[in-house]
């Protein structure tokens, strides 16, 4: 598979990306640099994390506007597979490929340690390889984590199974207490309607290697590639 | 023309940091300082003669990026 990973000014968490796809599932990664405009070939795109534009105004604000967003949300939109990850998934908030917003934690510190994420859908493009209600170990590290949408829309999303991570204990149990930055709804993941574009916060490509003593986070990108492949037979029997 | 633009949570939404900024507040002895909320001030020089025309880019430039609507409201001024 040909992954597609986004670079904007001040991401961080490209390489990472890079690795895992590339060094550890074998697969053929892009860098693409925020100014290209032409994205061709591609089977996935992520958009990862780190501190695009410096978080200058608010987080994802001004990267939602690089040249590359406009082929991301045309692959979008084809029904291509865009992951965003920690600063990606507010990219994609600010460029309204996901509904809502994040807001400063309520903590206001910056939280980078591990957490507890249930999976709450186990049936989309990124989970598929997971069980559902799997909890996973996944570390966060962000001051704007706190996930606000409007009720209207939770009700929506709750409905329409688009929650697919949230924060748990390490038993699986959804409790303020596992909450690290006051997200509502617990919320650490979400899909959108269509079920092809996700954001985290947690960093599933910085725990994807037994080596560093955590490779739960892997299941997050067997998943994408599982569906993939899917994908690919589908056009194959239909005799594209 | 000047545009003087202030970029605020709406109300309701939780604001951490005027919370954290209302404690520090109480501890240094102010006990009547209550329901404080932290935004944004921004100063933009518009090229612009025509002051409908200037309202119409402010506003639109609010709309775009400078707020994002979903949890921000905005005010702005326009001066000479």
């Amino acid at each position: 598979m040909k992954i597609g990973v986004v670079v904007f000014p001040g991401s961080n968490c490209d390489h990472d990306c890079q690795h895992i796809f590339k060094d550890v599932l074998g697969q053929y990664v892009e860098m693409i640099w925020h100014k290209e405009t032409l994205l061709t070939g591609l089977d996935a795109i992520v958009l990862p994390g780190g501190f695009s534009y410096g978080d200058y105004l608010r987080t994802g604000a001004i990267a939602r506007f690089s040249p590359v967003m406009g082929a991301v949300k045309e692959f979008a939109k084809k029904g291509g597979m865009v992951l965003g990850i920690c600063n990606g998934f507010q990219i994609l908030l600010e460029a309204g490929l996901l509904p809502g917003a994040m807001l400063r934690n309520k903590s206001v510190h910056f939280i980078c340690k591990d957490v507890s994420v249930k999976v709450e859908n186990a049936a989309t493009a990124f989970t598929g390889v997971c069980r559902s209600g799997h909890v996973l170990k996944i570390p966060i590290a962000h001051a704007d984590g706190n996930y606000y949408t409007d009720p209207v829309m939770l009700a929506a999303m709750q409905a329409n199974a688009q929650i697919v991570l949230r924060y748990c204990t390490p038993e699986g149990k959804v409790t303020s207490e596992a909450n690290p930055n006051g997200s509502l709804d617990n919320i650490a993941g979400i899909i959108n309607a269509e079920g092809n574009v996700l954001g985290m916060m947690p960093h599933p490509e910085r725990c994807s290697e037994a080596v560093l003593g955590n490779d739960e986070g892997k299941l997050i990108f067997l998943s994408m590639l599982e569906s993939l492949k899917g994908n690919k037979k589908q056009l194959k029997m239909v005799g594209a | 023309m000047k545009a003087k633009i202030h970029v605020t949570l709406k109300q309701g939404i939780l604001d951490p940091q005027g919370k954290a900024i209302e404690h520090a507040l109480d501890s240094l002895g102010f006990k009547n300082a209550n329901n404080v909320r932290v935004g944004k001030y921004m100063e933009v020089d518009v090229s612009e003669t025509d002051k409908a025309k200037a309202d119409a880019a402010v506003k639109a430039m609010c709309e775009k990026l400078l707020a994002n609507t979903i949890v921000e409201e905005y005010r702005y001024e326009l001066t000479a």
